[in-house]
């Protein structure tokens, strides 16, 4: 009998063999797979169980978790809505988004940098408190963006030239993140739906974000360095100059907003032209330069490519394969041509940092628990777009836009402010995109913005990006000379 | 020969284990130390600070399994050094995480405790198992009443099916309840069952053996000795129906084919039975809708229309996430969520125990039940009287299988059926149950000592 009981312990090694291969499947082999379906909540509840890491402002939180006496332990507490559009939510119930998202591993204390910090939690069984996040936001800065935009829908974008390093980002409207961390399912929910179902999508941060927008005659910077870069054209190069331009191959007139001429006399130079943001001789230059000389320029300036700062930043468009007449008209940015606030801000600070684009960049420092510095970015050049010398004549021609041509409302007493604005028609009747870009001071700048305010500002068709952009600029970039 | 060296090495090795009581008290002293760290580990990591409660979880399970210790010095001096240490531990596993679960539930002001209670009844347990070992000096009066057995273990069958004390649970009736009392006595049964088999095969096994006709390399056994194991089918496919779990067909179907293998030493008998076993479970599954959606649980787990449907497989795509979660080393007792899989206290605990200690874990106590089960093959091969060894492997088998059955319902790897895990999860007739079993091992192992020496 005995080799029967040899054969039933056999029996019950292989059955047990088949137990402990089943339990390496799910805990290893299928163990990620499993972890990160959906329908688990244990990856939600596990962000809740360590103390996430708050995100500062000037060395001040903007948003921390406070203790909080329920099962999840903390609650995410955000100070002030200027920052939602870029801090985002990290909610229970509707996922996360803007740096919330994008430093998850850090603020969580989930990132490879914290290995150590893992492995010692792991030992003495308290869990890893999350790293905190400096931002280069600076809240008197951030303030008056926010200050100046008022009421309307828009964004706004500062950046300091040499660094790359952003001073402010406001994109209005917005949200209340506080309303979507809560604890409970039902008020989170009711809140997110609104937001989300809201035209103005309060969600997005449109500075970076969302649709983005056509940039009108703020392209004819990119038009401009296109052509001075091309060695064809100068400052001086002349242009027609008509009351009415029929677009070639087609019967459509354009006219210079106005609908006069550009200025007096036969013919206009490419300087009085960007002075005076004339659409005519840009229609003109973009189809003697071309849309393969345009684009060429947009993309070396960052359109069409991905950028992380860390924020997923939509790349900005220009379009694939224009007709001539299109090409005329992308001249002084209509057709399809489509901008990111971000990204008219980067060209106003590559001209501004005498021609070198550099990375923006939003995030200062990121300090683990333990004082230990898991991140501290660097200064880096994105690109160099245009010459010294091109990036000398365009700054002239913008201060002249501000002192004597028609970005007036930019200027500020006591310094010379570099700027153009942009009125961006949207369709026949639709409201104006209004924009202003620009820095200041032009001799040593030291910030550079692009504000755009869609809408027309709330009076349809009437208002210019003079009128109202340009003093929203104005009062960022004098918050920044005043500190 | 290196190989065969090395492989002839392991079972000395196991057979060096000594017999004596003080090995056995030193493993207590290892295990009743595991016990007091666990708890000590999930208090810390829930509560952030250590309470006295601990002391009660602690000392009453300790004190249970010292006062078999002292029995066995008493009356069974020579009995296995392991099985005892090796049950305490699977006990006091179960108990650490049925209290981290009871911390979970009071964090979320629930009510639904257990942990008090399986203490309690685990103390009840193994005095009644010291109780067993001395009464029972000998087992072999067991095998002066194997219809009594057989009888009896019938009657605790059907009992669940009676009405008024009859209960059902999450579609099984496998409870029998009087007020808030409520027993599972097919855990009983098995035990008694298991004797019943022993005292009628070790009567019957030459017939079922040797006389019959010879059909291609098989020996087909004459119809009248293949009568039993068809009456034997048909009670478990009647337990089938009646109680609507196919666990407890398996376990005593599997039971008997196993125990008729040994006696006889045909593999006709498991051929047979595991091919009528199969057609069962095949045909129950188109019949009843309770077995077929348990299949499609089984065979999709993760499936959104078996996730959602009631009585889907919720409960099973929980425990597979809260392993994963576990991880190869656990999220530690205390830092996991084992709380969201419902019945982690009783039929999921080995999930709980998946994701808390890990892989780890899973093989460390599915190792302690192998080790348990392998001690109890062991005193079958040593004892030479054939009633003692078709007792044992039964027993030894019936523990096994019912392991296999739950931890395959738990992991997907067989459809989940509505036994316990023994000595883990929460539950009085289980614990009883299994203690009674140990017992009987261990005095078993002690006459077979005893015989050799």
């Amino acid at each position: 009998m005995n080799r029967q009981v040899r054969r039933v312990g056999l029996a019950l090694v292989v059955m047990f063999l088949a137990l402990f291969l089943m339990a390496s499947s799910i805990q290893v082999l299928r163990a990620d797979s499993l972890y990160s379906d959906s329908r688990n909540v244990r990856a939600s509840y596990e962000t809740y169980k360590t103390q996430r890491g708050p995100i500062l402002v000037g060395g001040v939180p903007v948003v921390e978790s406070l203790p909080y006496n329920d099962a999840y332990r903390f609650i995410r507490n955000y100070e002030s809505v200027i920052y939602s559009p870029v801090i985002g939510y990290f909610s229970l119930f509707s996922g996360s988004n803007g740096l919330e998202r994008a430093m998850n591993s850090y603020l969580s204390g989930q990132s490879s940098a914290q290995f150590f910090e893992q492995i010692n939690a792991l030992l003495d069984g308290k869990p890893v408190i999350g790293a905190a996040v400096e931002l280069t936001l600076d809240p008197d800065i951030q303030r008056a963006a926010w200050d100046a935009m008022g009421n309307r829908k828009g964004a706004v974008v500062a950046i300091e030239p040499k660094t790359g390093r952003i001073l402010a980002m406001v994109s209005k409207p917005t949200f209340d993140a506080n309303l979507l961390a809560g604890h409970l399912y039902e008020p989170v929910n009711d809140a997110y739906r609104v937001y989300d179902e809201d035209d103005d999508q309060p969600l997005i941060n449109k500075a970076i974000a969302g649709d983005l927008y056509h940039p009108g005659s703020v392209f004819k910077l990119v038009v401009t360095a296109a052509a001075l870069e091309s060695g064809q054209f100068t400052t001086a190069t002349r242009f027609r100059n008509l009351k009415t331009y029929t677009l070639p191959g087609t019967t459509t007139e354009i006219r210079n907003s106005g609908g006069s001429s550009c200025g007096r006399g036969e013919t206009v130079t490419l300087e009085t032209a960007l002075i005076k943001s004339c659409n005519i001789p840009f229609a003109m230059l973009a189809n003697e330069l071309g849309d393969d000389r345009i684009r060429a320029m947009a993309e070396l300036m960052g359109f069409g490519a991905d950028l992380s700062i860390p924020l997923k930043v939509t790349p900005s468009y220009y379009p694939e394969d224009p007709d001539v007449a299109q090409t005329a008209l992308t001249g002084f940015g209509q057709f399809d041509v489509r901008v990111s606030p971000l990204q008219m801000a980067m060209v106003s600070a590559a001209i501004a940092n005498q021609g070198v684009m550099m990375q923006p960049q939003l995030v200062e420092m990121v300090v683990a628990a333990n004082l230990n510095v898991l991140q501290d970015p660097e200064p880096k050049v994105l690109s160099v777009p245009i010459s010294r010398l091109s990036a000398g004549y365009l700054t002239r021609m913008m201060v002249d836009s501000v002192e004597v041509g028609v970005a007036g409302r930019a200027g500020i007493s006591g310094y010379a402010v570099a700027g153009k604005t942009g009125t961006a028609q949207n369709g026949p009747t639709d409201p104006y995109t209004l924009w202003f870009t620009g820095f200041a001071p032009a001799e040593a700048p030291e910030v550079a913005v692009a504000v755009v305010v869609e809408d027309g500002g709330g009076i349809g068709q009437n208002g210019t990006g003079n009128q109202i952009a340009a003093p929203i600029a104005r009062a960022v970039m004098k918050a920044v000379l005043d500190k | 020969m290196s190989n065969t060296s090395l492989t002839s090495a392991i079972p000395k090795l196991l057979k060096a284990v000594p017999r004596s009581r003080n090995f056995e008290a030193v493993l207590l002293f290892w295990v009743s130390g595991i016990l007091a760290f666990a708890l000590a580990q999930v208090q810390l990591a829930v509560l952030q600070k250590m309470q006295w409660s601990l002391l009660f979880y602690w000392a009453l399970p300790t004190l249970g399994a010292l006062l078999i210790h002292f029995v066995l010095r008493k009356r069974a001096v020579s009995a296995d050094g392991l099985i005892l240490p090796l049950a305490f531990l699977l006990n006091s596993l179960g108990i650490a995480m049925i209290y981290r679960l009871d911390l979970a539930e009071a964090a979320r002001g629930g009510t639904a405790l257990f942990a008090d209670r399986q203490v309690w009844l685990s103390l009840i347990a193994m005095a009644i198992a010291a109780l067993v070992i001395w009464l029972v000096p000998n087992h072999l009066v067991l095998r002066r009443f194997p219809y009594l057995a057989g009888i009896g273990a019938l009657v605790l069958l059907i009992l669940p099916a009676l009405p008024v004390i009859g209960r059902t649970r999450n579609g099984a009736t496998l409870w029998i309840g009087i007020g808030d009392f409520t027993f599972q006595p097919g855990e009983i049964a098995k035990i008694l069952l298991a004797i019943f088999f022993a005292g009628y095969l070790v009567s019957r096994k030459d017939s079922l053996s040797e006389i019959g006709s010879r059909v291609l390399w098989m020996r087909v056994p004459r119809a009248k000795d293949l009568g039993p194991v068809l009456v034997v089918w048909f009670a478990t496919v009647g337990v089938l129906v009646l109680q609507r779990d196919l666990g407890t067909s398996i376990l005593y179907f599997g039971l008997f084919l196993v125990m008729i293998y040994t006696a006889t030493g045909r593999a006709f008998y498991v051929g047979v039975g595991v091919t009528m076993m199969l057609t069962g479970a095949l045909v129950a599954s188109r019949l009843f809708d309770y077995v077929s959606r348990r299949f499609d649980s089984w065979l999709d787990p993760l499936s959104q229309d078996n996730y959602n449907a009631a009585g889907g497989s919720y409960q099973l795509a929980q425990a597979l996430f809260g392993m994963a979660n576990g991880d190869v080393i656990g999220a530690g007792l205390g830092g996991g969520f084992p709380q969201l899989i419902p019945l982690a206290e009783s039929d999921f605990i080995l999930a709980a125990l998946g994701e808390e200690l890990g892989l780890a874990g899973i093989f460390a106590v599915l190792a302690a039940f192998l080790l348990l089960i392998y001690r109890g093959l062991r005193i079958a091969n040593s004892h030479s009287d054939d009633f003692s060894k078709l007792l044992t492997t039964g027993l030894a088998f019936v523990l096994g299988l019912q392991v296999f059955v739950v931890a395959g319902g738990v992991m997907g790897l067989l459809p989940l059926t509505g036994l316990t895990t023994p000595f883990l999860a929460a539950g009085g007739s289980s614990l009883l149950a299994n203690w009674a079993l140990v017992a009987l091992l261990l005095v078993i192992s002690d006459s077979s000592t005893r015989r050799a020496a």
